[in-house]
């Protein structure tokens, strides 16, 4: 016999009351970037010693402009969701490892916000 | 009931390090290693969007010997938590999880990791005319 209720089985977030969300969303990130991390380092690879003119005529072709964003956004969702969970492992104080978690996750958008300000200013304005 | 001083378990130092547990701080520790190196990819692109004197001064520093060699370590960072991430989604599907599995595996992923990160820096040398 289960001792779960109704509700709790409809809703199946378990104990942690958050489900498989952070996991999930770490796996879908983890397998977007496998093919994306290999397009950006052979690219980077081709990049070697270019000019900064090469460089941004590569960031402004469209395919790579759009690659790119799907990169970062992948990239510091990524991030975020594994520094987390190390500062939870590891930062027994409670105060500090909100504050940490915290930082963590507007760092990861304001990097992520410039990143792609940047790609875009090269894509739209040269 | 005081239970500040009871042990804790895991206890890391009594515990013989092998391959597997080795490389599973690894992928954390490389997780944290290119979580700084995006740093460096922002700063990239953004010298990128700001052309002349910026960007001129991230490939001077990248192009100097201790930028190659923090380059290189992202590199094989990035390789080996792609390659061991991959190992954990199979793990995450059921498969491999046997310990003999387990080592093939773990020794697959540090090849593989070595492999991917020389055959990418002779790339760039190719491509910058050095080979």
């Amino acid at each position: 016999m289960s001792l779960r209720t109704d509700l709790g089985k409809i809703r199946g977030l378990g104990s942690a009351k958050e489900g498989v969300a952070h996991w999930w969303a770490q796996r879908l990130t983890a397998i977007a970037l496998v093919p994306l991390m290999l397009w950006l380092v052979i690219n980077i690879a081709h990049l070697a010693g270019a000019d900064v003119k090469a460089v941004q005529a590569w960031i402004a072709n469209p395919v790579t402009s759009v690659l790119l964003i799907l990169m970062i956004v992948a990239v510091f969702h990524h991030m975020q969701l594994g520094l987390q969970v190390v500062i939870e492992d590891y930062v027994h104080t409670e105060w500090l490892k909100l504050a940490s978690i915290i930082a963590v996750k507007f760092a990861a958008i304001a990097l992520a916000a410039t990143s792609l300000f940047a790609i875009l200013k090269i894509a739209f304005a040269g | 009931m005081d239970t500040r001083e009871r042990p804790l378990s895991p206890h890391l130092q009594v515990y013989k390090p092998q391959l597997t547990s080795t490389l599973s701080i690894m992928h954390r520790m490389t997780g944290v290693a290119l979580a700084v190196g995006t740093l460096l990819l922002v700063w990239w692109l953004v010298a990128a969007s700001l052309g002349g004197e910026a960007f001129t001064t991230i490939q001077t520093i990248i192009g100097s010997w201790f930028g190659r060699l923090i380059l290189f370590g992202w590199t094989f960072a990035l390789f080996y938590h792609l390659c061991n991430g991959i190992r954990h989604l199979f793990w995450d599907m059921g498969k491999g999880l046997d310990l003999p599995s387990a080592y093939r595996s773990g020794w697959i992923v540090i090849a593989a990791a070595i492999v991917l990160t020389v055959s990418g820096w002779v790339c760039g040398y190719h491509s910058m005319g050095a080979l």
